[in-house]
């Protein structure tokens, strides 16, 4: 069912950024906190992003950054701002140990791409830079050159990512069944 | 011979019309109910409109709940909010709700006979597993999906591995759903069931109200479950025949089927239980927890906002009051809740009690209004999250548990069971 490989994701998309290193169990509270739900546009969300854990994040958070953390990441609610937040704010991809099981789906569905590893999160440290080709998977800590090889990425997910999201994945996929899709 | 198979997949394979599913398939389904709030329905009705669909795919399959900021906090949400009634005006939405209807959605809909045993049910809200106490497949999604759903009544699904959860014993007074879901919380954890499904069964919740059986729903996704579920029996059967007109599908677990884990709980020593800051997953028996003073008290929330959950509060506060220096804060999850209340006398032994009742919604539980906590301070709630921050300050502490031991606490002004009132 699931395929081994991540060749289909998009030939060119290699990031490199600084990381933001975050623990177990990042809620959604902490990513995006509830009090500041009454808005909707990402631009607005991502000013608040991660507020209460690191107040410096949004003055100092770079386009391109990674966000590395531990188990379970995106735990809690299954507020959609979280990951908007996260993106607009100008994290380029999140790696993590596992994802809380609503978040991996949102990401997949706005088109930020998401790793799992259980390694890299051990070995990469605060401010480290990194590689990561997402094409195959492959993170490399510029700071230590140590390679790390993340999960791949079920092909359902894979194509979705591919297409930018899920809407623009639904809308392609109204064009070339000529009706609703069937996702 | 027929593959055995759990509740849930017996659910799932109907709705993907196929003879059995097994967990790890993918698959794709329809939807009998599609669910959105005032926080999460803008972004999905943006979704909708992006994607071109002229129509949704159901205007009575389809549920917009204004809760969580409502009545409107502020300028932003009344925005938001708008956003919700004028697309539910467009498309001629049937189960949109006002405030006056409406409620705390997870509350109102198996009020209103929306859900019934065997329908699937997606939901952008993660406390849509509720719906699981009903006997039917539910859960929640973010608002992408559900603008998708909203458009094509069709979703996917990665269908889940079952941990089964067997309750054995009997209960010890003052002890119930929340306890036993909290309990269950601690021994899983937090991620202890991530994309799995948990199916509550035993002795004793084949004795558990609906009420107490929406409560423990209700928290499967705190242990990152994708759904959490009951077999349908009589007691449901009794709940939902006097609430909708349809008849549901009352499916049981195959005797063969196939579990990823199932843990036997025995409750007969079981205490009152707490879950500490940070985490729902940090639970403790009463009586190992410290005698925190409180600084405030909920007693609401789509866990435990439900008619039983207020009238075991006023049994414990009858004739008593809340202790000075703490604040207690009661929210009926729905208008059909506030008026029981009242009609019972809750209302007035509450409002006697010193507690201050506001209008059903979520009210303090996700930090956004009527009951904000400041720098510092420490609540007792009965609600599911206490994550840093959750229900105001960050420097903040929320404790969790039931309306039984939120009653006491009240009345102590410090966490404290029944026993030492």
């Amino acid at each position: 069912m699931l395929s081994p490989g991540f060749s289909e994701v998009n030939k060119d998309m290699k990031i490199e950024g600084r990381v933001w290193k975050f623990g177990d169990h990042v809620d959604t509270d902490l990513i995006i906190p509830a009090r500041y739900l009454n808005v909707s546009e990402e631009k607005e969300l991502a000013k608040h992003c991660f507020v209460d854990v690191r107040p410096d994040f949004v003055k100092e958070v770079q386009t391109g950054d990674v966000a590395v953390a531990g188990v379970n990441f995106g735990c809690g609610s299954s507020r959609e701002h979280a990951p908007w937040a996260i993106k607009a704010a100008g994290i380029d991809v999140v790696i993590a140990k596992s994802f809380a099981r609503i978040f991996y789906r949102n990401a997949f569905n706005i088109g930020l791409p998401i790793l799992e590893s259980e390694e890299a999160p051990e070995q990469i440290k605060e401010g480290d830079r990194l590689s990561i080709d997402l094409s195959t998977g492959a993170i490399v800590d510029l700071a230590g050159g140590m390679c790390f090889f993340a999960r791949p990425i079920p092909d359902f997910m894979r194509t979705i990512l591919r297409s930018g999201g899920l809407v623009q994945y639904l809308k392609n996929s109204k064009t070339s069944a000529g009706g609703h899709s069937s996702v | 011979m027929a593959t055995s198979m759990t509740i849930t997949e017996k659910i799932l394979a109907s709705h993907a019309e196929k003879g059995a599913v097994s967990p790890g398939e993918l698959i794709e389904v329809k939807v009998d109910l599609a669910l959105a709030n005032d926080i999460t329905a803008p972004l999905a009705i943006g979704v909708f409109e992006e994607l071109g669909t002229k129509r949704v795919f159901d205007p009575e399959k389809i549920a917009l709940v204004p809760d969580h900021f409502v009545p409107n906090k502020d300028i932003p949400s009344a925005q938001q909010a708008r956003i919700m009634m004028e697309f539910a005006r467009r498309h001629s939405i049937k189960h949109y709700f006002e405030p006056g209807d409406s409620g705390i959605e997870h509350v109102i809909l198996p009020e209103k006979g929306l859900v019934l045993p065997g329908d699937l049910v997606i939901g952008a809200d993660s406390h849509t597993c509720t719906y699981g106490a009903l006997g039917a497949f539910s859960a929640g999604v973010g608002s992408t999906d559900l603008g998708a759903i909203m458009a094509t009544g069709r979703t996917w699904l990665k269908v889940p591995a079952t941990i089964k959860l067997v309750f054995k014993g009997r209960l010890r007074p003052w002890v119930g759903g929340k306890d036993l879901i909290l309990h269950t919380m601690g021994q899983l954890g937090v991620d202890g069931a991530v994309y799995k499904t948990l199916e509550f069964s035993g002795e004793v919740v084949r004795e558990l109200s609906m009420d107490q059986r929406f409560t423990m729903a209700n928290m499967a996704v705190e242990a990152g479950a994708k759904s959490g579920i009951f077999e349908p029996d009589d007691i449901t059967r009794a709940y939902v025949s006097q609430r909708s007109p349809r008849e549901g599908q009352y499916l049981t677990s195959d005797r063969e089927a196939v579990y990823q884990r199932t843990i036997i709980i025995n409750v007969e020593q079981m205490e009152p239980q707490v879950a500490l800051p940070h985490s729902p997953d940090n639970v403790h028996p009463v009586s190992q927890v410290d005698q925190v003073p409180l600084d405030q008290v909920f007693i609401g929330s789509c866990t435990n906002g439900r008619i039983e959950d207020l009238r075991v509060a006023a049994k414990l506060l009858k004739g008593r009051t809340v202790a000075r220096g703490t604040r207690l804060i009661v929210i009926p999850g729905s208008p059909l809740v506030y008026k029981k209340a009242i009609q019972e006398g809750i209302v007035e032994i509450l409002l006697d009690a010193g507690a201050v009742i506001g209008p059903p919604c979520c009210g303090p539980c996700l930090g956004g209004h009527m009951g904000v906590l400041a720098e510092g301070e420490k609540a007792l709630s009965t609600t599911n999250r206490n994550f840093v921050g959750r229900m105001g300050h960050p420097k903040s502490e929320v404790y969790l548990s039931s309306p039984a031991l939120a009653a006491s606490s009240a009345v102590l002004g410090r966490i404290g069971s029944p026993d030492d009132l």
